[in-house]
């Protein structure tokens, strides 16, 4: 070999390795969220288990069929599905470059965030003036932690969406961006995914009880 | 060559396109109306609720890993690995607790009840 060929080698295997490298960071920080994601979908089954155990734990007072309302619920959850959809059209967007498009589905998929945790709190603080608060009842208890810790996470989801949408606004679509973008999206497809549980486990189980 | 590598092959192969999450959002919506129709209609109860509720849930999880979060038979391996020990300790969790629960309560109740009353 010349020295001319192995520069030449060198080179185009140093842009391959290059490359690799790229993708493979980014590989591995989406692998890194997923076991965060699996870590926290362990947590939620401690919620779930909680909430299993508790279901009839009542001490006399409201159980589910006197508190819960499913049109209420169902269209919790339609906001949330429908929030959902509209994170991957924003996803669609940031991977054809589309900077508009990012920003406007982020900023429909917030809103649709925003009317969720807002029909939360008002159910919560609905309840608590009835009577039927976490004090209440070791079913309450576990109704109000499972519940809210769903709705904090929705609510950290915001804030991160907030702050991406503040990101691409200013630096573009980056790899940067694109990546924690990715990293959000995986981040809100999950808490949807955890959102069938509760309303199935918790408000139609319930109700139908 | 960049340019056309970074944009065709991620939406396609990693990402999914329209079609995905239109497919996707189409069966989360019907087996979201499904159960919440049967049990608002009382058309369900007992049993039959149950395995209603459950069933659909499960498959709409399924959907969701699928055409959302794009979990299929192309997906990195440590990924899998991930999500099914995670499945494997939610069984130990959720199972063991309620097994562990159930078989205490029963066990304890005729014993609990005149402390009580």
């Amino acid at each position: 070999m010349t020295s001319a060929t192995i520069a030449a080698h060198g080179t185009t295997h140093g842009d391959h390795e290059h490359h690799e490298e790229h993708h493979d960071q980014f590989g591995t920080v989406q692998l890194g969220f997923w076991i965060y994601l699996m870590s926290d979908c362990v947590l939620f089954s401690g919620l779930f288990a909680t909430y299993a155990v508790m279901s009839t734990a009542f001490a006399g007072g409201p159980t589910p069929h006197t508190i819960f309302e499913l049109p209420y619920v169902a269209v919790e959850t339609a906001l949330l599905l429908f929030s959902s959809l509209t994170y991957g059209f924003a996803m669609m967007g940031a991977h054809k470059g589309n900077k508009g498009a990012v920003l406007g589905w982020l900023l429909i998929t917030a809103l649709f965030g925003l009317g969720f945790i807002g029909m939360e709190v008002n159910e919560f603080t609905k309840l608590i003036a009835e009577g039927a608060g976490p004090d209440r009842s070791g079913w309450l208890s576990s109704f109000f932690a499972l519940v809210g810790t769903h709705g904090l996470h929705v609510t950290s989801g915001l804030v991160w969406m907030t702050v991406m949408m503040v990101q691409v606004a200013r630096r573009g679509l980056t790899d940067t961006n694109i990546r924690r973008l990715t990293c959000l999206s995986l981040f809100w497809h999950f808490l949807d995914v955890v959102w069938i549980g509760v309303f199935s486990f918790v408000y139609l189980m319930g109700v139908s009880a | 060559m960049s340019a056309p590598h970074s944009h065709g092959s991620h939406s396609h192969d990693e990402h999914g396109g329209m079609g995905s999450y239109a497919i996707g959002f189409v069966l989360a919506v019907i087996l979201t109306v499904v159960p919440f129709a049967a049990v608002m209609k009382g058309l369900v109860s007992g049993g039959q609720a149950v395995a209603l509720i459950m069933g659909t849930a499960v498959v709409q999880i399924l959907v969701h890993l699928r055409f959302f979060l794009h979990i299929d038979g192309k997906t990195d391996r440590w990924t899998l690995q991930a999500l099914v020990f995670t499945l494997f300790v939610l069984g130990i969790v959720l199972g063991g607790s309620l097994w562990v629960m159930y078989n205490m309560n029963h066990n304890m109740m005729p014993m609990m009840m005149p402390i009580d009353g």
